[in-house]
C-alpha cells in the first residue's frame, strides 16, 4: 500500500511493476512499470508528497540500483557501486528520508553480504558494511533509533547502527537455528522484532535487547514474508500457500 | 480364738442376721454405719486388727449378703436415699479386688435385664470410675503370702481382662458405654499408668514389689487384640514417663520381661507399631530381646520373615531398635543375613507374594543405613553372595516390580559392601517406589549409634542456620545490585521487559529436507545409507508414507517387514523404538495377511532375540486393535497428517489440515441453522459412532494360529516352556488380546478352542506373569466366543476350565491372579444367566 492513498504497488516475477486503484472497492490496474532485472530485489518506496513518492527498484546493470520519480516514471538517477567494490547484485533495497530533512537516503543489502547507504542526491555510497557471509536476504532499519537489522541465507542475524557521520556500524550478531531468513519486520511501535525464515518459523525477537521471544511453528513451508498492521496483528505469508495472522504481545 | 476375731465374726453375724431378717431401716443404717467402722474412713474407726480381721475373712461374705438384699422395695426403706449409698459405700471403699470379684460374680449371676442388675451396672462404672482398677493392680503387685493366692489372681485377672465380654453377654441392648471394649481398654491404660506410679513410689520409699501382675493384664489384653486401644494410651504416657527416670525405665522393663511367653507376640507386635520410633523402644524394652528367647524370636523372625504387614516406618522402628545398642548390634546383623538368604532364595522370590517382598527389599535396605562400613565388611562374602543370588533370580522374574525391588536393593547393597568396586547401576524408573526405597537406604547416621549422634546433633545444626543466614544476606546483597543497574545504564526503560518470552523448546534444527518421499526409498535408506540424518528422517517419515500410500506398501510389505524388524539403532535417534514399532504396525496393518504370515513365522524361527520375539508379538497385537477398531483408515489417515510437522503450538496445527478446512463450511452451515431453529425439548446430544465391518475378521487366522501352534518345540536358542517364560508371559498375553480383538468374527469359536486347550495345558505353570496371562485369555474367550457356541462346542472344556478358575481364585498366591480368576468366573455365571431365560 502506498501511504495515505488507496492505492497499491505490487511487483511480480514477470517483470512487471504494477500500480492498483483499490478505492471504493475497485480492483483494476492503473499504471505499470518494466522492470530490467531478473533478480530477488524488491522495489522500495518513499513518499514525497500526496501525489509524489520516489521509487528505487533494481537496474539494467547486474548491481545497479534505479531511482524512479512516480508516478511520472521519471528516472532520477542510477547508482552503480564503484569499479572496484564487486557487490553483487542489491537483495533488498530500503528508501527513508531523515526527519529533519528531505535528503533522500538508500539503504541495499547485497548479494555478498554487505549492506550500503547510498546518498541519492550525490549518488555516492556514504558507508558501506559488511554483515553476513551469505546475501543479505532482507532488513529493517529503524529510523527512531537509528538502529537496523538484517537477515541473510545464513544462520545469524546482524543489528548494526548509523551515527551521525552517516557511517554503519556492526553493533552485535545473533546466532539462530536454523539459516536463512527471508524477510525481517520490526513493528511500528519499534517494540518487537520478527523474521521469516526458511525453516518454516517465524521468530519474534525483543527489539531493544534482541532478545528471543517466541518461534512461531506453524508452516510446513517457508515462510517468504512478515509484515505487521497497525493494530499490530502480525501477518506472515509461507510458500506452503498460506498466509498466518498472529495476535502477539499485543499492547500498543 | 483371738478375742479381737471373735468379737469381728460375732458382728458381723449379727448384723448379716439384721438384714436378713429385720424391716426396721433404723436398726438396718445403724447396723451398716457400725460395720462400716471396720473399713477405716469414719470417725472413731475399729481397731487396726479387728480391721484387717473384717477385711481378710468376713469382707466378701458380708457384701455377697448385701447384693442378696438388694432390691428396689429393700432399698426404698429410707427413701431419702441414705441406705442405696450406704451400700454403695461398702463396695467402693473395702478391699478393691474382692468388692470387685463380689460384683462380678453378683453380675453374671443375676438375670437380666432387672432392677438389680442395672443397680451393679451402675455401680460397676462408678467403682471403674473411681480408680479402683488402679488400686486392684496395686493390691496384686505388692507381695503376697496368703495361700490360694496364684488361684486368686488368675481369677481376678480374667475378670478384668473380661469385663467387657462379660458384661456385654449380660447386659445385652443396656450396655453403658464405659464397658465398650475401645472405652474400657483405653480406662485400663490409664489405670496401669497409675498403678505404676504407685509401685514406683512404694520403690523409692524402700518397699519391694512385683509389677508380674500388670504385665499379665497388658498380655491377656494384647492376646486379645486389643493392643491398639490400651497401646495408644499407655506408650505415649510411659515414653514421657520414662524420659529421664532411671527407676521408670527400670520398672517399665521389668513390666516387658515379665509378659508372659505366649502373650510375647501379640505385646511386641503391638508396641512396635505404637511406638512413634526406635528411640522410644529402645527406652521401653531395654534389652529385651537378649534376655528373652521369645521376644528375640518375635523381633529377629516373626515380625521380618512372617508378617509383611507392617508399615515402614513400624520396619524402622524395629531395626533402629536393634542398631541403637552394641549389644543388640550383632543381631541385627544376623537379621540382615537372614533376610538376604531369603531375598536371594528363587522360590520365595516365586512363591512370595509381592507386598511380602516389597516388605523384605525395604527392610534389607533399613539394615543397611543402620549398618556401618566395619561391620558389614565382616560378612561381606557371605552377602555378596546371597546378593548375587538374588539379583539373578529378581532379574528373572517376569515382574516388572519384583525386577525393579531387584535393581534397587542390589544398588544399594553393591555400593555397601562392594565400595572397592565400580558399584552396579540398573536403569529403572523414578517413581514413588523407587523413591521411597531409596530413601529408606540413606544412612542415618555413619556406623555409630543414634544416642551419640543425637548429642553432638544441635551443633552442626547451629553453624548451618549460620551458614543460611550468611548467605542470605549474601544473596540480598546481590540481589539489590542488578535492580539498581538497569535504570542506570538503560535510559530508555520501556515495558519492554515485560515481554515474556513463549517456550521455546520447539526449536530444533529442521531436518525434514532429507526424507525421502517414497516407500522404496525409505527401504533403500534404511538397509544402506551411511547418512545418519538421512537415514533418521527415512524412520521418521516411513509411518506417514506407508498409510499414505496403500499400493504402494503392499508390493514391498513384506521385505518392509523385514528390513524394520532387523533395524538396529545405529544412531542415538530420540523414540527410535516407537518409531520402530508404528511403522511395522502400519505395513501390518496395509497388507495384514502376508506381513502377519512373516512375522508369526519369524517369531518361531531361530536366531532372534527375546527383544525381537516380543516385539513381534506387540506389533501383532496393536496391529489387530487397529483393524479391528472401526473405521480405521480415515483415522489413522487423520494422526498421520496431524503428526506430520514438528509443531511447536498444536492447537493452532488444527486449522491446518484440509479435512478440517473442507468441513469448516459445514459447521458454519450447522450452526447458522441452530440459530435459526426453536427447538423445544433438547435430547443428549448423539455421539456418532464410526462403524464398518471388523477388518480383523478375514485375516484373524493369520495372526492367531501360527503363534499358538509351535509353543511346546524348544529350539537351540528359544525355549518357551523353559528359560524363556517372561516371552511365554508375552505370548499368552497377546493371544489373550488377538481373541479378544477376535470378537464379532467368524473364526472366533475355533480361536477360542484352540485357546483354551493351551490354556489348559499351562494351567499349572509357576511364572505368576504366565498365570495372569492365561487367566485374561479365559475373560477374552469368554468375552469373545457367543454364548451359544460357548456352550455348543466347548462345554466340557468350559467346566473344566471352571473348576480350576474356582480354584485359583481362592489359592493363588499372586493377588492379581486372585482377581482375575475371579473375574472370570463372574464373565462365567453372567454366560449362565443370558442363557437361562433362552432354553426353557
Amino acid at each position: 500500500m502506498l501511504p495515505q492513498s488507496p492505492q497499491l504497488l505490487s511487483q511480480g516475477r514477470d517483470l512487471r511493476l504494477c500500480l492498483w486503484d483499490l478505492a471504493e472497492g475497485r480492483n483494476a490496474v492503473v499504471d505499470s512499470i518494466c522492470l530490467e532485472s531478473v533478480g530477488f530485489c524488491r522495489s522500495s518506496v518513499l513518499a514525497v508528497g500526496q501525489a509524489r513518492w520516489t521509487l528505487a527498484v533494481p537496474g539494467k546493470g547486474i548491481d545497479e540500483v534505479q531511482i524512479l520519480e512516480m508516478p511520472s516514471k521519471t528516472s532520477v538517477c542510477t547508482l552503480k557501486p564503484e569499479a572496484d567494490a564487486k557487490p553483487g547484485m542489491p537483495m533488498c533495497l530500503g528508501l527513508w528520508q531523515a526527519e529533519s530533512s528531505s535528503r533522500p537516503f538508500l539503504l541495499a543489502g547485497y548479494e555478498d553480504g554487505s549492506i550500503a547507504l547510498w546518498d541519492v542526491w550525490e549518488r555516492k555510497v556514504c558507508s558501506r558494511i559488511s554483515c553476513h557471509e551469505e546475501p543479505v536476504m532482507g532488513f529493517d532499519f529503524d529510523s527512531q533509533k537509528a538502529r537496523g537489522v538484517s537477515g541473510s541465507a545464513g544462520k545469524a542475524l546482524t543489528v548494526w547502527s548509523l551515527d551521525g557521520q552517516q557511517a554503519l556500524q556492526v553493533c552485535s550478531t545473533h546466532q539462530l537455528t536454523n539459516p536463512g531468513i527471508s524477510e525481517v519486520t520490526i513493528r511500528p511501535d519499534h517494540k518487537i522484532l520478527t523474521t521469516a525464515g526458511w525453516d518454516h518459523r517465524i521468530r519474534v525477537f525483543q527489539w531493544r535487547t534482541m532478545k528471543p521471544l517466541a518461534v512461531l511453528a506453524f508452516h510446513s513451508a517457508s515462510v517468504h514474508c512478515v509484515a505487521f498492521a497497525t493494530n499490530g496483528l502480525l501477518a506472515a505469508g509461507s510458500k506452503d500457500q498460506r498466509i498466518s495472522i498472529w495476535s502477539l504481545y499485543q499492547r500498543m | 480364738m483371738d478375742p479381737a476375731q471373735s468379737a469381728v465374726r460375732l458382728t458381723v453375724r449379727e448384723a448379716i442376721h439384721t438384714l436378713s431378717s429385720c424391716k426396721d431401716i433404723g436398726l438396718i443404717l445403724s447396723t451398716l454405719e457400725f460395720l462400716k467402722r471396720y473399713l477405716g474412713e469414719t470417725k472413731n474407726p475399729a481397731l487396726p486388727e479387728e480391721q484387717e480381721e473384717f477385711e481378710t475373712v468376713h469382707y466378701s461374705a458380708f457384701l455377697r449378703c448385701l447384693v442378696s438384699k438388694l432390691s428396689p422395695v429393700w432399698l426404698e426403706l429410707s427413701p431419702d436415699g441414705q441406705l442405696e449409698e450406704l451400700w454403695d459405700s461398702f463396695f467402693l471403699k473395702g478391699p478393691a479386688d474382692q468388692a470387685f470379684l463380689v460384683l462380678m460374680e453378683a453380675i453374671e449371676s443375676t438375670a437380666g435385664p432387672s432392677f438389680c442388675l442395672m443397680k451393679m451396672a451402675q455401680l460397676l462404672a462408678n467403682f471403674l470410675s473411681q480408680n479402683r482398677m488402679a488400686a486392684i493392680m496395686e493390691e496384686q503387685c505388692r507381695p503376697q503370702k496368703k495361700p490360694g493366692f496364684p488361684l486368686l489372681q488368675q481369677t481376678l485377672l480374667n475378670k478384668v481382662v473380661g469385663l467387657p465380654d462379660h458384661l456385654g453377654n449380660r447386659l445385652q441392648q443396656d450396655n453403658l458405654t464405659l464397658f465398650f471394649p475401645q472405652n474400657y481398654f483405653r480406662l485400663l491404660g490409664e489405670e496401669v499408668v497409675r498403678a505404676l506410679q504407685v509401685i514406683v513410689d512404694a520403690l523409692r520409699g524402700g518397699l519391694d514389689c512385683s509389677v508380674s501382675f500388670v504385665s499379665q493384664v497388658l498380655g491377656k489384653i494384647c492376646i486379645q487384640g486389643r493392643q491398639k486401644e490400651i497401646l495408644d494410651v499407655l506408650v505415649p504416657q510411659l515414653t514421657a514417663l520414662t524420659q529421664g527416670s532411671c527407676l521408670w525405665q527400670r520398672v517399665c522393663w521389668r513390666l516387658m520381661e515379665q509378659i508372659p511367653d505366649r502373650a510375647m507376640e501379640a505385646v511386641l507386635t503391638g508396641l512396635v507399631v505404637a511406638a512413634p520410633g526406635p528411640e522410644v523402644l529402645s527406652r521401653l524394652l531395654g534389652n529385651l530381646v537378649l534376655k528373652s528367647k521369645k521376644a528375640q524370636f518375635v523381633m529377629t523372625r516373626k515380625l521380618l520373615f512372617l508378617q509383611y504387614q507392617h508399615t515402614t516406618s513400624t520396619l524402622q522402628s524395629l531395626l533402629g531398635y536393634l542398631a541403637m545398642d552394641s549389644q543388640r548390634r550383632p543381631l541385627l546383623i544376623q537379621a540382615l543375613k537372614e533376610l538376604l538368604e531369603t531375598w536371594g532364595s528363587s522360590s520365595a522370590v516365586r512363591h512370595a507374594p509381592l507386598a511380602q517382598q516389597h516388605y523384605l527389599s525395604a527392610a534389607i535396605l533399613v539394615c543397611l543405613a543402620h549398618l556401618g562400613e566395619p561391620e558389614l565388611r565382616d560378612s561381606q562374602d557371605e552377602l555378596l553372595g546371597s546378593m548375587m543370588a538374588g539379583v539373578k533370580c529378581h532379574l528373572d522374574s517376569s515382574l516388572p516390580t519384583v525386577r525393579r525391588l531387584g535393581m534397587i536393593v542390589a544398588e544399594v547393597l553393591s555400593s555397601r559392601i562392594h565400595r572397592e568396586g565400580p558399584p552396579l547401576r540398573f536403569q529403572y524408573e523414578d517413581d514413588k517406589l523407587s523413591r521411597e526405597l531409596l530413601a529408606l537406604a540413606t544412612p542415618c547416621t555413619a556406623g555409630g549409634s543414634t544416642l551419640e549422634a543425637g548429642g553432638s546433633s544441635p551443633a552442626p545444626a547451629a553453624t548451618e542456620i549460620l551458614e543460611k543466614t550468611v548467605d542470605g544476606e549474601v544473596e540480598s546483597a546481590n540481589s539489590s545490585v542488578p535492580q539498581v543497574r538497569p535504570q542506570d545504564s538503560d535510559s530508555d526503560l520501556d515495558s519492554d521487559d515485560e515481554f515474556i518470552p513463549y517456550d521455546m523448546s520447539g526449536d530444533k534444527e529442521l531436518r525434514s529436507s532429507k526424507a525421502p518421499l517414497y516407500v522404496r526409498d525409505c527401504i533403500e535408506v534404511l538397509t544402506s545409507s551411511e547418512d545418519m540424518e538421512r537415514w533418521e528422517a527415512a524412520l521418521r517419515a516411513l509411518e506417514g508414507l506407508v498409510c499414505k500410500s496403500p499400493e504402494a506398501t503392499q508390493e514391498v510389505s513384506v521385505e518392509l517387514a523385514k528390513v524394520l524388524l532387523h533395524l538396529e539403532e545405529r544412531t542415538c535417534v530420540s523414540g527410535f523404538e516407537g518409531l520402530r514399532q508404528r511403522a511395522l504396525v502400519a505395513v501390518t496393518v496395509m497388507d495384514p495377511a502376508r506381513v502377519a504370515e512373516y512375522l508369526t513365522s519369524q517369531f518361531y524361527a531361530l536366531n532372534y532375540s527375546l527383544r525381537q520375539r516380543m516385539d513381534i508379538l506387540d506389533v501383532l497385537t496393536l496391529a489387530a486393535q487397529e483393524l479391528s477398531r472401526p473405521g480405521h483408515l480415515k483415522r489413522h489417515a487423520q494422526q498421520v497428517s496431524s503428526g506430520s510437522g514438528g509443531l511447536c503450538l498444536p492447537a493452532q496445527a488444527a486449522c491446518q489440515h484440509d479435512h478440517t478446512a473442507g468441513s469448516g463450511w459445514r459447521a458454519v452451515v450447522e450452526e447458522r441453522i441452530r440459530s435459526k431453529t426453536r427447538r423445544f425439548s433438547k435430547g443428549f446430544p448423539r455421539r456418532e459412532l464410526a462403524n464398518g465391518p471388523n477388518e480383523f475378521n478375514s485375516v484373524a487366522g493369520y495372526f492367531f494360529f501360527p503363534l499358538i501352534q509351535h509353543f511346546d518345540r524348544p529350539l537351540v536358542t528359544f525355549d518357551l516352556l523353559g528359560d524363556d517364560q517372561l516371552v511365554l508371559g508375552r505370548l499368552t498375553h497377546t493371544l489373550g488380546a488377538l481373541m479378544y480383538l477376535a470378537v464379532n468374527t467368524t473364526v472366533a469359536v475355533s480361536m477360542g478352542k484352540a485357546l483354551l486347550e493351551f490354556v489348559w495345558a499351562l494351567r499349572f505353570h509357576v511364572d505368576i506373569y504366565v498365570r495372569r496371562g492365561l487367566l485374561s485369555a479365559v475373560s477374552s474367550i469368554l468375552l469373545s466366543v457367543p454364548a451359544e457356541r460357548l456352550l455348543g462346542d466347548l462345554s466340557e472344556e468350559l467346566l473344566e476350565a471352571r473348576s480350576w478358575l474356582a480354584d485359583v481364585a481362592e489359592k493363588d498366591v499372586d493377588q492379581d491372579c486372585r482377581e482375575q480368576a475371579v473375574r472370570a468366573l463372574l464373565l462365567l455365571e453372567r454366560l449362565k444367566d443370558r442363557l437361562l431365560p433362552i432354553s426353557p
